[in-house]
């Protein structure tokens, strides 16, 4: 018999000591109370804190701001690999390789810097007077804090899409045409089918990461827009109430799982062969 | 009227690329400000990146950067790759579960894994600083590379390690020489999305080392609350040209690789970054 498995099991340690134990650890603090004698009970109380007035209210905002994200992350990133995927091939993959680019430079930069770009007396206003509109307040609003997730996540968005645009084979394309679909209809029965991998990669790789990007809103929304992780953060960070904290984290695997779940279902329910 | 529609193709894929480099933009022209201000321009000058290679702070959180980046990538990579080699050849329903734990980092939002390795790191009593900042790193690199290998696996001729045995070579330098040549390419591009993960991080470094020590991403978080220092913008700015140089340089290479074995299949394409 080979040996081959044997390789597996320093990975396999590592992976149940820096994972999996790691895991459970939080599922502790979230359920086990500590009494003063130092016994242990089971309980719920935290989670239930957890997902009481205020931190649910902070919860439904995060869910709101992350999917708004997506559906205009989506609404642009469609579009822009259709056209890059109608260039051609050679121009396309530059293109895209263009829009992939500034992932490999450190985002909070490139956040801080529209901070600059949004701050109240600077290029953009100026631009919107030159244009006649009034001067607005961009900063810390909730706006700013879209736009910077939009601006954040639309590669991941615009990448699975176009790679799924790629693998189509044009003959398709030509097929429909031949046997009188008109543009429109070509796109929404052949192209758009045949994309849908690629848009529901999209979706997941820009979702569940927007709901969880404190950073973001910290420095575009201000103290004002408290997202879900900032909770957390505060949680840990500042109260060390580990315990809620970690409830905190176990509602987030939960809302993870269900969303995986749910990809999994349209997954399933398209065409076999799809997923990138 | 097909030459307009053309042409606003074109114009709104330029749009994109402004709004996605804008940012960057400013990072450049602003590191060569005179003033601090991000806003107002108020003479040339190369200072700030003269005080870069002088700031103790910034040049303290670039190694740690790098260092956690390389040792975190090259330990990721040996470990992975090994444990692909094993975790292929054990039985579905194992490898299945050892899969799908191995998926948990790459899905689990990263404060979750993060929350979850500072409490583990706080149980086990371990002091925060480097040391757990590069666990962590090792933690959710393995994932990257493992799922990079494996498809390449997948594809292999298992008579060819046999082969290797019966002729008499060790495990080891079966590995070395029959499978490690064949997987390269997925080994490649796990090191490099390894490195790239790690280098970008923020949220689970900011966890796993409390402040203890700072990579580039907190220091920048934590400058970016005060007013960010122009030599950031200096270093962003090197470092883009970095990455743009290092990109040109792989898609020659590719280019003129794809050129040589022209007619073969092409090498899959590197899967993407994750979203933070």
């Amino acid at each position: 018999m080979n040996k081959k498995k044997a390789f597996a099991v320093p990975y396999i340690v590592w992976m149940i000591i820096f994972t999996v134990v790691p895991l459970f650890l939080i599922l502790f603090y979230a359920f086990i109370h500590r009494t003063d004698s130092g016994s242990l009970v089971f309980t719920t109380e935290y989670i239930k804190s957890a997902l009481s007035g205020s931190s649910m209210s902070v919860l439904i905002l995060s869910l709101e701001y992350a999917l708004i994200t997506t559906v205009i992350c989506l609404v642009l990133a469609y579009p822009a690999a259709l056209f890059l995927w109608q260039l051609k091939s050679r121009i396309g993959s530059i293109v895209n390789l263009l829009f992939m680019l500034p992932m490999w430079m450190n985002f909070l930069l490139r956040t801080y810097a529209w901070r600059a770009l949004l701050d109240a007396n600077v290029p953009i206003n100026q631009f919107l007077q030159w244009l006649g509109l009034p001067a607005m307040q961009l900063l810390y609003t909730e706006g700013a804090v879209i736009f910077g997730l939009v601006y954040n996540f639309l590669p991941f968005m615009l990448l699975p899409i176009y790679t799924a645009f790629t693998k189509i084979d044009r003959s398709y394309i030509q097929a429909a045409e031949d046997l009188g679909a008109n543009k429109w209809q070509t796109l929404t029965h052949v192209i758009l089918p045949l994309t849908k991998p690629g848009i529901i990669t999209g979706i997941t790789m820009v979702f569940m990461p927007a709901v969880t990007s404190f950073v973001i809103s910290r420095l575009l929304g201000g103290s004002q827009t408290m997202m879900f992780d900032d909770l957390l953060e505060n949680q840990f960070m500042l109260l060390k109430d580990w315990n809620t904290g970690s409830a905190l984290a176990v509602i987030m695997m939960v809302l993870m799982l269900i969303s995986m779940a749910l990809v999994r279902k349209t997954d399933d329910d398209s065409m076999p062969g799809g997923g990138i | 009227m097909a030459k307009l529609w053309s042409f606003c193709k074109r114009f709104y894929l330029a749009i994109l690329l402004v709004f996605i480099y804008l940012p960057i933009l400013m990072l450049m022209i602003f590191s060569f400000n005179e003033g601090k201000s991000m806003t107002k321009w108020t003479g040339f000058t190369f200072d700030w990146y003269e005080k870069l290679f002088t700031n103790p702070l910034i040049l303290e959180s670039i190694w740690v950067t790098l260092s956690i980046a390389v040792i975190s990538s090259l330990v990721a990579t040996v470990v992975g790759t090994l444990a692909a080699i094993g975790i292929n050849d054990f039985k579905k329903w194992k490898k299945n579960m050892v899969l799908n734990l191995t998926q948990i980092p790459m899905m689990n939002a990263d404060i979750v894994t993060g929350i979850s390795l500072l409490l583990f790191f706080i149980f086990t009593k371990i002091p925060r600083g480097y040391v757990t900042m590069l666990i962590s790193h090792i933690v959710f690199n393995i994932p990257y590379v493992i799922f990079s290998v494996m498809p390449r696996l997948k594809g292999m001729d298992k008579n060819l390690y046999e082969a290797a045995l019966d002729m008499g070579a060790t495990p080891a330098y079966a590995i070395r020489k029959v499978i490690v040549p064949q997987l390269m390419p997925g080994i490649v591009s796990g090191f490099i999305m390894a490195f790239t993960m790690s280098f970008d991080d923020f949220v689970i470094s900011f966890f796993s080392s409390q402040g203890v020590v700072s990579n580039l991403s907190i220091y920048i978080y934590s400058m970016a609350k005060v007013g960010i220092n122009p030599e950031i913008n200096a270093l962003s700015t090197i470092m883009f040209l970095c990455v743009i140089t290092l990109l040109i340089v792989i898609n020659v290479r590719a280019e003129r690789q794809q050129a040589e074995r022209n007619g073969k299949i092409p090498a899959k394409t590197p899967k993407t970054k994750r979203a933070r």
